[in-house]
């Protein structure tokens, strides 16, 4: 019997309505008490006082390269980033090579997935090939694994497409993920369509080219049902439309990246092609829209679309760079600097959106603190600061623009399953 | 010691003393203050004589080499560069390719580390991404010029368009510069609109609102959608190229419909002021932006701005490469 007990944190779970100093006992991988000073005997014990321990948090939106892309990131790499960033589970887009968009290529996942304990829930694609025209046999993804389904990296394609996506999928009770973005406005966009790219000739990305999509989706979930998911909303016209449609009952959920609520279109001014994603950064005012959003509880998800790109494929010109940046090994801090330590919401809140929504959304059993589940935990120590340094990222990749950005709120230690797959004392010893 | 050379020289020398020099590499007229704009245009005034004399050459940068990489299409701008450096006796390659560096196999920076690796004293790009010319200067030692880098700047541009106004205004305080044209994908635009505003001139910007970059307020211009209020006592328009086929037909239904609601006639020029010039940085197109008439008249300074764009290139390269450091052996 293994036993662990973690000693003096902050125990905070919503979900389960705990915010105390409390121990929390994990017996044979799964939580046994959690109550005031446990008695520590026979115990393998690891000291929290002054951390915070919540629920495993879950990043819905990662980009593993393997099969096909292993050179960027393979599973092995992606689950080692996701267990040092203090994430427990990761799903993963269908955009690889080939696309999963077959049970043969969910299994293989699955399988490499099995040499490291984080949790991989696979994201099988729309359409056959994410081309939008027929939809792939989803019945078949969900029973090899797949959690959710999504053509991310281009919206799903057609109103019709969508349409039956929300319907077809009702039969496994998943979520359609939509990348939202209308694409007839966005031919060779490369930034945000705003006062920066004005001045330095970059093609703008339109706001309005995703709240079109927004809104075509949230109409179709609105009339023929279905679990709708909105992935990387990123204007404030999007926060709006979200927001107004759940007043009106709708069960569509939405996610923002870390990266829109820490920088905006200006970081793009020096041609950096760290800062080149999609959807692009936006305008201060979109972020502000984003915070309130975050506040209010428009917004369910924080997620990092970790979309880890080789240094000599982001080392082109702006329009050549690729889209997109890693961002498992800085979700927490960006979060706990930009919104706890901001003030824009509390802790709970922040493992709300972290942990808890994330996994109902996917419909897994975790990301809950109560006796009996498994253990899967993340300890954070909101006080600790430091520079990111993107040269100890356990990623295969570093394209990040926050490398040297100095963050204050970092994971200490990852639990799955009751076992310690990350801890920071080790990592840096 | 060539008289001109001697002059330039003491311009950059008594500029430097009052602290005004270039920066290492020229990518965007942002990155220029006013008293090193003057600085260029005043050494440009003096390069002009030298291509006036029968012996067009001076030995001012002897032993300089030289590397114009020109990735976009180009003849106005390549050969302007190449003769202002062999004006100046330095050692010119030009470098044509006509294919994205990614579609030649090759990146942009390994294609600069091979060039760099001849230690050449200046490179001059053209491409047709913006910031390239700031990613070549972050990677290389060369100075680095920007010869148009996408739809963000083209600074040698603007500054031979300073100097031309100059020229025809005596001084930039209170001119009214109507730019009209395609002015999203227009790196001149850009480029000229930070210089004229720095110089203290007041900028027009006007086109159809299918050309117009969205919030183009930021530029710290006036907007226009009409072509008549945009040129409306202006002291400068300055006419700017337009490419139907940008866009498909989703910019412009056709060339005579721009030419009928934009084109410079005769008749709108009388709109401008009495004494109004008119500019084009070229290649036009007659009969879709100006009238032949108007392009050949007596106010036109097109031919003036391809002259000035010989000098203000040679005082570039002449500034950049050390002819006007006090620590350069006088070479003749």
């Amino acid at each position: 019997m293994s036993k662990l007990l973690l000693k003096g944190g902050r125990v905070v779970d919503p979900a389960n309505g705990l915010d105390d100093e409390l121990d929390v006992l994990v017996v044979d991988g799964a939580i046994a008490a959690i109550a005031p000073e446990l008695d520590s005997e026979d115990c393998d014990a690891l000291e929290a006082t002054g951390m915070i321990v919540a629920p495993g948090f879950v990043d819905m939106h990662v980009h593993l390269r393997e099969p096909g892309f292993e050179y960027k990131e393979t599973i092995e790499s992606g689950m080692r980033a996701a267990a040092a960033g203090g994430f427990c589970g990761i799903a993963c887009m269908p955009n690889t090579e080939p696309i999963n968009d077959h049970r043969s290529v969910t299994e293989l996942i699955l399988d490499r997935a099995s040499v490291h304990r984080v949790h991989v829930y696979p994201i099988g694609a729309v359409s056959v090939g994410q081309r939008g025209e027929a939809l792939a046999e989803i019945g078949e993804l969900v029973d090899a694994g797949c959690r959710a389904v999504s053509d991310d990296g281009f919206p799903v394609a057609t109103a019709q497409l969508m349409r039956k996506a929300l319907e077809y999928t009702q039969i496994f009770d998943i979520v359609v993920i939509d990348h939202c973005e209308e694409v007839s406005m966005t031919h060779g966009s490369v930034m945000h369509e705003g006062a920066v790219s004005a001045e330095l000739g970059l093609r703008g990305w339109p706001a309005a080219a995703e709240e079109i999509t927004v809104s075509r989706d949230l109409i179709l979930a609105d009339s023929v049902g279905g679990r709708l998911h909105l992935a990387h909303l990123s204007t404030r016209g999007s926060m709006d439309l979200v927001r107004n449609a759940k007043a009106g009952g709708s069960r569509a959920t939405c996610e923002v990246m870390t990266h829109h609520f820490s920088l905006t279109e200006e970081a793009v001014r020096h041609f950096d092609t760290n800062t080149k994603m999609n959807p692009p950064l936006r305008s201060e005012d979109d972020r502000q829209a984003i915070l309130d959003a975050i506040a209010d509880g428009t917004v369910d998800i924080i997620a990092t679309d970790h979309a880890p790109h080789h240094a000599d494929e982001k080392l082109l010109e702006f329009d050549h760079a690729p889209f997109g940046i890693v961002g498992l090994e800085t979700a927490i801090p960006l979060a706990c600097t930009h919104l706890v330590h901001a003030g824009v919401i509390d802790v709970a809140r922040l493992v709300e959106m972290m942990s808890t929504n994330p996994a109902r959304i996917l419909g897994v059993d975790r990301g809950g603190l109560r006796v009996d589940a498994p253990a899967d935990i993340t300890i954070i120590d909101l006080d600790a600061e430091r520079a990111v340094n993107a040269d100890t990222f356990e990623s295969r990749s570093s394209n990040t623009p926050f490398h040297g950005t100095v963050l204050k709120g970092w994971p200490v230690a990852t639990i799955i399953d009751g076992e310690v797959v990350y801890s920071a004392k080790e990592s840096s010893s | 010691m060539t008289d001109a050379v001697a002059a330039a020289r003491e311009t950059s020398e008594s500029s430097a003393d009052d602290g005004v020099t270039l920066n290492d590499d020229l990518t965007s007229i942002a990155d220029l203050t006013r008293d090193q704009i003057e600085l260029i245009l005043d050494t440009g005034d003096h390069f002009r004589e030298i291509s006036e004399r029968p012996i067009k050459k001076v030995p001012a940068l002897r032993g300089k080499t030289i590397v114009n990489l020109f990735f976009e299409p180009s003849t106005r701008t390549r050969t302007s560069f190449e003769i202002a450096g062999k004006r100046l006796s330095a050692d010119v390659q030009s470098i044509s390719a006509s294919t994205s560096s990614v579609v030649k196999g090759e990146t942009l920076l390994d294609t600069a580390q091979n060039i760099e690796a001849m230690a050449p004293d200046i490179l001059v790009m053209r491409h047709k991404s913006a910031g390239s010319a700031d990613f070549l200067a972050r990677h290389c030692s060369a100075a680095v010029v920007n010869a148009g880098d996408g739809a963000h700047e083209h600074p040698t541009q603007a500054l031979l368009d300073a100097l031309t106004i100059r020229q025809a205004k005596g001084s930039f305080e209170g001119l009214r510069v109507a730019i009209v044209g395609d002015i999203a994908h227009s790196r001149v635009a850009r480029s000229n609109v930070i210089c004229l505003s720095k110089l203290g001139a007041d900028v027009v910007l006007a086109g159809p609102p299918t050309l117009m970059p969205m919030h183009a307020n930021a530029l710290g211009a006036e907007i226009h959608t009409s072509m008549d209020h945009a040129i409306a006592d202006a002291d400068v328009v300055m006419m700017l190229r337009i490419q139907v086929e940008r866009g498909g037909n989703l910019n412009l239904p056709s060339t005579q419909e721009y030419f009928r609601l934009y084109g410079l006639t005769e008749e709108r020029l009388a709109l401008a002021k009495d004494d109004a010039v008119v500019m084009h940085p070229g290649p036009m197109n007659r009969g879709v932006e100006i009238a032949s008439s108007v392009a050949d008249g007596p106010r036109s300074l097109i031919m003036n701005q391809v002259t000035n764009g010989l000098a203000v290139r040679m005082a570039i390269l002449f500034l950049l490469a050390g002819g006007g450091s006090r620590n350069v052996e006088a070479t003749s």
